[in-house]
């Protein structure tokens, strides 16, 4: 029973920021028909920015403790409106009219770059962000005792999930970006301004990626490599909810941090390999993921 | 069938050429030479899928099981004949190649590519955690022999793996470019073009992508137990979705025109990765991804495609292009 809850518990943790992290990379898939390789790097590059903020305003004595939340989110929003615009008019606009695997390679490219920047910026020791993550406490959970910060995590996942989806469904501009997603040429054809709908949501995306990371950066230790296991994570997760789909991220994510839960609980050497696994048996069975509607075929 | 002899004859004279090089070239760039040989093999598998419409993001797990076939036969059966070892690397990636094919035919696109991704990530994350196969650490390799030939020092060596991989390279090159010429090499193109336009002049894409992904894993087999010999070393990172990276990046290097360009491609990549490694150490993956931006940008269609519109443009006009039915 300990175990069983124990599980639960720390897959809903563990799903939480790769969620946030995921629904990005399928939102910037789902507008600009990109499988984004360099995802994981702008979450490095997020929780890189976010422990250095958090360690000059804790190191400064600025003001009160909780305000460091907000320099955290502030480092995520930095690094979108630097970054996002960047990328998407600097280098992805040049590969549109291109195969869909030459842009992925685009971005496997633009991930060996920043990973090579992050390094020559941060360097290569460890960053700790550690002040933000004692703040709010310990939470006890079925008699077993959870820092309170990794409970706020699910509420910012749910919070960003339902603020997505409100704003997607409920509001003008949401609906022109789901018109994009569902015939870019059309949109364009009705009037719709797609490129400005492209770089808005691919800086939302890095938005996302670098708010995942920022949020992250108190739980670990901010080092060269996090982004390899991210984007493999977060890829494998859009790839089981269907890519493009905010709820079929949402879902994913539940099942790939339970089974990595479940792994490290029970069988720890089987971590990395049993998201794989999940992920080869959603697309054995159904192959555009679980909340992907089927498409015709194009002749 | 002149057309077959003329390439079996090309490709012999480029053997030779290269084996002659072997010999007045710096040591450095044999061994450079020869991991890239290794390596094109493994792309050349890539093109073979290309042509059919479907990248693979998970070669790596046949070159993965080309070097660990070659590994362990040498560990535990004290096999060091790298003929040997290397046909036992191709073997064992076409038997699974035979048992994955099936199960992928059906797919395309993107659903192709990130399964294949999949199950190379799987092979990567069980030999990452098997200890008895030296877990995230691997296996060393010691020097091999060549049938009844036992080079003494290492250069000798290397040469003689030089060798052996330019003869392979030769062979594999020429072989695909005949099946490429062939009717169901062919077949792959249309594949590519038209996939119901291919079934209703009666041939199966299924089983055009089905051999196409078994000719492949072959390739990948046979690059990674030459990779394997050439470096001494074999580790779980063979499976790693870089490498696999790697390949779809020299494919789309070389592009699927020309089977020669592949090891032009491969040995290019690898000097500018020995370069940038030497000359930029803290930054050479960066590096590399510039080089990689720049090549897609300004050779949209890969090296190959320099050859051919040269040809095109020497020996006659090109031809208009069909206006197709879509």
């Amino acid at each position: 029973m300990n175990v069983a809850a124990a599980i639960f518990v720390d897959g809903l943790i563990d799903a939480s920021w790769l969620f946030i992290v995921a629904v990005g990379l399928t939102l910037v898939f789902g507008v600009l028909n990109i499988l984004n390789f360099a995802h994981g790097s702008l979450f490095a590059v997020g929780a890189y920015t976010a422990a250095s903020a958090v360690g000059w305003y804790y190191g400064g004595n600025f003001g009160p403790a909780f305000l460091g939340y907000f320099v955290m989110l502030g480092a995520a929003l930095l690094v979108a409106v630097a970054m996002g615009p960047l990328l998407e008019r600097g280098v992805l606009r040049l590969f549109y009219r291109r195969d869909e695997v030459v842009i992925v390679l685009v971005t496997y490219a633009l991930f060996l770059i920043l990973e090579d920047a992050t390094k020559l910026i941060w360097g290569v020791n460890p960053y700790y962000a550690y002040e933000p993550y004692g703040l709010l406490g310990n939470v006890s959970v079925f008699g077993l005792s959870y820092v309170g910060y990794d409970f706020a995590l699910v509420g910012l996942a749910l919070l960003t999930g339902v603020l997505l989806w409100l704003g997607l469904n409920r509001t003008i501009s949401g609906k022109v970006v789901l018109a994009v997603i569902h015939d870019r040429d059309i949109s364009g054809a009705m009037g719709v301004n797609v490129t400005r709908v492209f770089v808005v949501a691919f800086t939302f995306g890095v938005f996302l990626a670098a708010l995942g990371g920022a949020f992250t950066a108190p739980k670990i230790s901010v080092q060269p490599g996090i982004s390899i296991s991210v984007i493999l994570l977060s890829f494998a997760v859009v790839v089981i909810g269907g890519l493009g789909s905010v709820e079929g991220a949402a879902i994913a994510a539940l099942i790939v941090g339970l089974a990595r839960a479940a792994a490290i609980h029970l069988m720890p050497s089987a971590e990395l390999f049993i998201v794989y696994l999940v992920m080869a048996l959603v697309l054995a069975l159904r192959p555009e993921g679980l909340f992907q509607r089927t498409t015709t075929r194009k002749i | 069938m002149t057309g077959r002899v003329g390439t079996l004859g090309a490709a012999l004279l480029a053997f030779a050429a290269l084996a002659l090089l072997g010999r007045i070239l710096p040591h450095w760039f044999v061994l450079v030479a020869t991991l890239a040989f290794a390596k094109g093999l493994v792309a050349l598998g890539l093109v073979v899928l290309m042509r059919g419409g479907l990248v693979s993001f998970g070669q790596g797990i046949f070159f993965c099981a080309g070097g660990y076939a070659a590994g362990l036969a040498m560990r535990s059966l004290g096999v060091t004949d790298a003929v040997l070892l290397v046909a036992l690397g191709g073997a064992l990636a076409l038997i699974l190649g035979l048992i994955i094919a099936p199960l992928l035919a059906g797919y395309r696109g993107i659903f192709f590519a990130t399964l294949t991704l999949a199950l190379s990530m799987i092979a990567y994350g069980i030999l990452d955690k098997t200890y008895s196969l030296g877990g995230s650490d691997g296996l060393n390799l010691q020097a091999p022999t060549f049938l009844t030939y036992q080079p003494q020092t290492s250069q000798e060596v290397s040469y003689a793996l030089f060798v052996l991989a330019s003869l392979l390279t030769a062979v594999a090159a020429a072989l695909c470019r005949i099946h490429f010429d062939s009717i169901r090499g062919l077949l792959s193109l249309a594949a590519r073009d038209n996939e119901i336009r291919v079934e209703y002049l009666g041939a199966s894409v299924r089983w055009v992508s089905g051999t196409n992904f078994i000719i492949s894993s072959l390739l990948g087999g046979i690059g990674g137990a030459l990779a394997a010999l050439s470096l001494g070393h074999i580790d779980p990172d063979f499976a790693f979705w870089t490498t696999s990276g790697e390949f779809v990046f020299l494919a789309i290097l070389s592009g699927y025109a020309s089977v020669t360009a592949v090891f032009v491609a491969a040995v290019l990549l690898e000097l500018v990765r020995s370069f940038s490694s030497q000359y930029f150490p803290n930054t050479w993956q960066g590096a590399l991804g510039i080089f990689l931006l720049l090549v897609i940008l300004f050779l949209p269609e890969g090296l190959g495609s320099l050859v051919r519109r040269r040809r095109r443009t020497a020996v006659k006009p090109a031809p208009k292009p069909v206006e197709s039915v879509k």
